[in-house]
């Protein structure tokens, strides 16, 4: 008692504030939330507002600066061109194997590292999934061009059984892109299956299930909002990209790439922004989807 | 039909052969041989890290033998995967599969047995309904509370009628008077489904209650084996009579003086009675060997029972309990303190043990 007396003698200012947003919740709330709550809605949402709103706006084709005359043109353009239509499925598709090849390698990888590498083994593999974050992506997809080339070390390794490099294409930018984007499917599988208690696989076990029937009626059912977690990255990641399919992908275009040259070399800023609503409305269409399925749930 | 079944029903439900398991340089269990019968309910008694819970992994299959043989019904069963022995277990958090409903969870051995969907269903709902849960069936584990989930983790593993129940301090988790609860529901159901009970527990009370034997666990070793009434009325070594119950042990320098005998000794505190020394004369000594002189330094009341702690003359302190009649004042006890004792107990209260290094 006689400690604490001492303190409000010294520290009265200090000691009155704290009583009042003790007494206060709603404003120690709106303390605690303005700085995150300034940055979400002026950096994030405003941006994107912009991005929507320009959709809607035209560019005068004589002097090239931005009108702000209001139209469906541009949305209209992107909906109906086949170029558009083309290039939007062949994002889409690329996404879905990407993330597809993505939890295939990550399921097997993040079982290992839970369930049956020691607790040593276990963190030098967290590192060693980490470690390809700290390189750069230019770097690492540049990387990739090499691995693919004609005279590169994919080449090497299969040649001798007859294979060959798929060189620079889809199937380059798939692989590549599956690589870039595997850190982020395998930590969110890793973190789930460590959720899952060891007991629950032993139970199965013991109530008679083999390892695979385990696998497939306990494990995956459990660990499937993690899965669904990991599939966000790797969808959402791949669709907003265009630098790694210019890098290992020949001639092929993905959305990005429209939208890239059209806000340079085409200098049309509201087309651009029009393109730039397909991945959007595609991420909202699949969280829409995933939703119904009760992944979120337990996120 | 089988030359075979006859031996069978003659070999021992489960047989351990100098098993032991290894972990890194420390040795969980310490070639361990044991035999427990079919239909017993068996005990595994002892401290965290005695090695009690590894034997039960070894016998379930979770854990591999470092060395030694495991034979389930006379079968070698060491090698074996835990779907491929004919054992269940009741784990400790339950392990309860929290995707699924209380009625696929104890459907789920017989589903991956292959057991028709109908069947399944029905089996599982009686196996609810034995541990009074038939209307739980919809309901997830996580809405059911603690004793509940006990009795569904008991449903799922017996339901597939399995040689030997394994139970991993299935009662840990819960407060006390659902404890004394489940106890004597776990003793029934033994008797119904008359398997065989292994039960590994820390709780020595629960061991002297439920149990056929006991095996009491130190260091990867069983210390003592027997009945209920052995382990408590004869340990045999200094762990067992500190370990099971309460024990006043007597070094050999203070048995010689005051029990009249050499070699550590053991008396339990509800065999010794405690008479008041009558201020005024020195009355009614008692035989040597068979009481003590000392002061009472503590009483505590235990509802059915008072525990006093007497410091002898001789040296040691030891612990009496007195039970408490209705008559007797409870209230009156917390005056006693200070006061003059004898300390009388029976020959037959002395046991003697091995000391614990022996062994």
């Amino acid at each position: 008692m006689s400690t604490e007396s001492a303190e409000k003698m010294t520290n009265g200012s200090s000691h009155r504030a704290s009583v009042f947003l003790h007494n206060h919740v709603r404003v120690r709330l709106a303390l605690l939330l303005s700085a995150p709550l300034f940055w979400l809605v002026l950096v994030y949402i405003a941006a994107l507002v912009a991005l929507l709103v320009t959709a809607f706006w035209t560019v005068d084709s004589f002097t090239g600066i931005v009108r702000t005359d209001w139209t469906l043109d541009n949305v209209i353009t992107v909906l109906t061109g086949s170029l558009y239509q083309a290039v939007t499925l062949r994002t889409v598709g690329i996404a879905l194997l990407v993330t597809v090849v993505d939890i295939v390698i990550a399921l097997p990888i993040a079982f290992f590292m839970a369930k049956v590498a020691s607790a040593r083994l276990q963190r030098v593999l967290v590192i060693a999934v980490l470690m390809p974050l700290w390189a750069s992506y230019l770097v690492k997809a540049y990387a990739w061009r090499s691995v693919l080339s004609h005279d590169g070390i994919f080449q090497w390794i299969v040649q001798p059984f007859g294979g060959n490099t798929p060189g620079y294409g889809l199937p380059g930018a798939i692989i590549a892109l599956s690589y870039l984007w595997l850190p982020y499917v395998i930590l969110p599988i890793y973190a789930g299956l460590e959720r899952v208690p060891n007991s629950l696989l032993e139970a199965s076990g013991d109530l008679g299930a083999s390892t695979w029937r385990t696998l497939r009626l306990i494990v995956l059912p459990l660990l499937w909002p993690a899965i669904i977690a990991g599939s966000i990255f790797s969808f959402s990641l791949t669709l907003g990209d265009y630098i790694t399919i210019n890098i290992v992908g020949g001639a092929n275009q993905m959305l990005g790439n429209l939208v890239f040259t059209n806000v340079g070399a085409a200098n049309n800023l509201p087309l651009a922004s029009a393109i730039a609503l397909i991945p959007i409305l595609i991420i909202f269409v699949y969280l829409t989807v995933v939703r119904r399925t009760g992944a979120l749930n337990s996120l | 039909m089988n030359p075979d079944i006859s031996n069978s029903t003659a070999s021992p439900a489960i047989r351990l052969s100098g098993v032991t398991k290894t972990f890194g340089a420390i040795n969980a269990v310490d070639n361990l041989d044991l035999d427990i019968a079919q239909g017993e309910f068996f005990s595994m008694l002892g401290p965290s890290g005695s090695g009690k819970t590894t034997v039960l992994r070894l016998i379930a299959g979770f854990e591999q033998p470092t060395s030694g043989t495991i034979e389930l019904m006379g079968r070698d069963v060491t090698r074996n995967a835990p779907f491929d022995r004919d054992v269940n277990t009741v784990f400790q958090d339950y392990a309860l599969f929290p995707h699924m409903s209380v009625l696929e969870n104890v459907a789920y051995g017989l589903r991956v047995r292959g057991v028709k969907k109908t069947e399944r269903l029905a089996r599982a709902n009686e196996a609810l309904e034995g541990v009074r849960l038939g209307s739980f069936g919809k309901r997830k584990p996580s809405e059911l509370s603690g004793g509940q989930r006990q009795r569904v983790a008991l449903a799922r593993a017996t339901v597939v009628k399995p040689t030997v129940l394994l139970l991993d301090e299935p009662l840990g988790a819960l407060d006390l008077k659902l404890r004394e609860q489940m106890q004597v529901e776990l003793k029934e159901l033994q008797r119904s489904l008359g398997i065989t009970f292994i039960f590994v527990t820390h709780d020595q009370e629960e061991a002297l209650t439920l149990s056929d034997r006991i095996a009491v666990f130190n260091d990867g070793k069983i210390i003592q084996l027997g009945t209920p009434s052995e382990i408590y009325q004869r340990p045999t070594s200094s762990f067992v009579a500190a370990f099971v119950g309460t024990s006043n042990i007597f070094d050999d320098a203070h048995s010689r003086s005051i029990l009249g005998t050499g070699g550590t000794n053991s008396v339990r505190p509800e065999r010794i009675t405690l008479r008041e020394i009558p201020t005024a004369g020195h009355t009614g000594s008692s035989a040597a060997g068979n009481s003590a002189v000392g002061t009472i330094a503590e009483v505590i009341y235990v509802g059915t029972a008072t525990r006093i702690i007497v410091d002898l003359d001789a040296g040691p302190r030891i612990t009496v309990l007195e039970q408490n009649s209705a008559s007797e004042n409870s209230e009156t006890a917390k005056d006693r303190r200070g006061e003059r004792v004898h300390a009388e107990w029976p020959t037959a209260a002395i046991v003697p043990l091995e000391v614990a290094a022996s062994q």
